[in-house]
C-alpha cells in the first residue's frame, strides 16, 4: 500500500504537481471553493518525478495526484468526484450528477483544447488558438448560456452551487485571457461569473497570494519540456 | 415510449461500445437508432433539448449508479474512478486505430503495445494481486470490471499476445465474460460491435466530415 505523508494524516489533502495550473489547477478551485485547506508538494526536477514513480505512488506514473483521507488517489475525474461529494457539491441525486457530469465533460473538452494549445511546439500553436476561439465562441459558450436560460437559476443545476459552477467559472476566466471579446455576447454567463466570484471562499481564492496558479510562463513551458521531455 | 434506454450513434464501435457493454452487464435492454448520414446528425442536434444525456462519462456514470455498478461508498467509487480513468485513457487509442491515416497506424499500434504491456496492464494486475479478490473494487462486480475486459478484448484483437504476463487480467477476463448477462453479450447476435471495417469508416466520414 502507498504511504501516507505527515500532512495527509493530519487531514489536509496533499496535491502532487508541477507548480503549474495544469490538469491540476481545477483541484485546487474546487478544493478552495468548498473552504478546504491543502498541501503542495512541487515537483521541480524530474529526479523528483522519478522518486514518486519509484515508490509506487502513481498508478499510472503520472500526476495529478492527490493523498486525501488515507487514499492515493489520481486521475483528475477521480480526484474531483471525490472531493464533489465529500463536500456536497455533486447535486442531490443520480439525475442531477448526470446534468453535472455531462455539462462537466464539455468544460473538460475545452479545457483539454486549452491545455494542448499550452503544451503545444510553438509552430502548432495559432492553429490551436484557432480552433479554442472558434469552439468557445460555437459550441461551448452558447451551450451553457442556453442552460442558465433555460431555468434562470443562479446555478448550472438544482438551484444551488455545484462542482460545476465552480469548473465553469475558471473556464471562464481562461477564455477571458484568452480574448475578452469572446464572453461579451453572453449576460447569463457574465453575471454567473461575478455571482461565483463574489461567493467568499471563491473570491478569498481571487486575491494574490493564494494558491491559484497564474497563467503559464511560454518560457518556462520550454524548460519543462525539455527537462521531462513532452 | 418502452421506457428502455435509446442510444444515438453510428453502427460502429467508437465511444458507444463501452456504454452497451456496461447496460449488457447491467442486463438492461436497450433500442439503438443508427447514424447514418450527415443530415441524420444535424437533425438530431436539433432535437437535443438538454434532457437527453450526452458526453460518455456521464452516461456510465448514470448508468452505473442505477443498476448498482458504482460500489458502496463514495471512497469504492473514488477507486472505480481512477481504474476506469486509467482504461479510457488507453482506450482513447485503442478506438481511435481504425480511424487513422494509413501512414499513424503503425506508429499508434506501437503506442498501444507498449502503453498496454508496460504501464495499464501492470498496474491492473497488481491491484488484483494485491488483494486476491474476483473483482477490482469491493469485492463485487463494477463498471471498472466492465470496462477493463472490454478494454483487455480490444487490445488483443490488435496484439494477440498482450495478456501472455498477466495472468489475473486472463482470470478476471474469463471470470467477467461468465458472468450470464456478459456471456450472452458475447455471443453472436448480440448489440456488440465488430472492429471497425471500410463501411464503418465510410459511415463515419460520411456522418462526421
Amino acid at each position: 500500500m502507498c504511504e501516507t505523508t505527515v500532512a495527509a494524516m493530519a487531514g489536509k489533502p496533499v496535491l502532487y504537481y508541477w507548480d503549474a495550473r495544469g490538469r491540476m489547477e481545477c483541484i485546487r478551485w474546487l478544493l478552495a471553493a468548498a473552504g478546504v485547506e491543502f498541501e503542495e508538494k512541487f515537483i521541480e526536477t524530474p529526479a523528483d518525478m522519478e522518486k514518486l514513480i519509484k515508490d509506487g505512488r502513481l498508478m499510472f506514473q503520472q500526476v495529478p495526484m492527490v493523498e486525501i483521507d488515507g487514499m492515493t488517489l489520481v486521475q483528475t475525474r477521480a480526484i474531483l468526484n471525490y472531493i464533489a461529494t465529500k463536500y456536497n457539491l455533486y447535486g442531490k441525486d443520480a439525475k442531477e450528477r448526470a446534468l453535472i457530469d455531462m455539462y462537466t465533460e464539455g468544460i473538460l473538452d475545452l479545457s483539454e483544447m486549452m491545455l494542448q494549445v499550452v503544451i503545444s511546439l510553438p509552430e502548432q500553436r495559432e492553429a490551436k488558438i484557432s480552433l479554442v476561439k472558434e469552439k468557445t465562441k460555437n459550441r461551448y459558450l452558447p451551450a451553457y448560456e442556453k442552460v442558465l436560460k433555460s431555468h434562470g437559476q443562479d446555478y448550472l443545476v438544482g438551484n444551488r452551487l455545484t462542482k460545476v459552477d465552480i469548473h465553469l467559472l475558471e473556464l471562464l476566466l481562461y477564455v477571458e485571457e484568452l480574448d475578452s471579446s469572446l464572453l461579451a455576447p453572453f449576460p447569463l454567463l457574465k453575471a454567473l461569473k461575478s455571482r461565483i466570484s463574489s461567493l467568499p471562499n471563491v473570491k478569498k481564492f481571487l486575491q494574490p497570494g493564494s494558491q491559484r496558479k497564474p497563467p503559464p510562463d511560454m518560457k518556462r513551458i520550454e524548460e519543462a519540456r525539455k527537462a521531462f521531455k513532452f | 415510449m418502452s421506457g428502455k434506454p435509446v442510444l444515438y450513434y453510428f453502427d460502429g464501435r467508437g465511444r458507444m461500445e463501452s456504454i452497451r457493454w456496461l447496460l449488457a452487464a447491467a442486463g438492461v435492454e436497450f433500442e439503438e437508432k443508427f447514424l447514418k448520414t450527415r443530415d441524420d446528425l444535424e437533425k438530431l442536434r436539433n432535437e437535443i433539448d438538454g434532457m437527453k444525456l450526452v458526453q460518455t462519462r456521464a452516461i456510465l456514470n448514470y448508468i452505473a449508479t442505477k443498476y448498482n455498478l458504482y460500489g458502496k461508498d463514495m471512497k469504492e467509487r473514488a477507486i472505480i474512478d481512477m481504474y476506469t480513468e486509467g482504461v479510457m485513457d488507453l482506450d482513447e487509442m485503442v478506438l481511435y486505430q481504425p480511424y487513422l491515416p494509413k501512414e499513424e497506424k503503425e506508429g499508434n499500434l506501437a503506442k498501444i503495445k507498449d502503453k498496454s504491456r508496460n504501464r495499464y496492464f501492470p498496474a491492473y494486475e497488481k491491484v488484483l494481486k494485491s488483494h486476491g479478490q474476483d473483482y477490482l473494487v469491493g469485492n463485487k462486480l463494477s463498471s471498472a470490471d466492465v470496462y477493463l475486459v472490454k478494454l483487455l478484448y480490444h487490445v488483443e484483437e490488435l496484439d494477440p499476445s498482450a495478456l501472455a504476463n498477466f495472468p489475473l487480467l486472463k482470470a478476471l477476463r474469463t471470470r467477467v465474460s461468465n458472468l450470464p448477462t456478459v456471456k450472452k453479450f458475447l455471443q453472436p447476435g448480440s448489440q456488440r460491435k465488430p472492429f471497425e471495417d471500410e463501411k464503418c469508416l465510410e459511415t463515419t466520414r460520411k456522418i462526421f466530415h
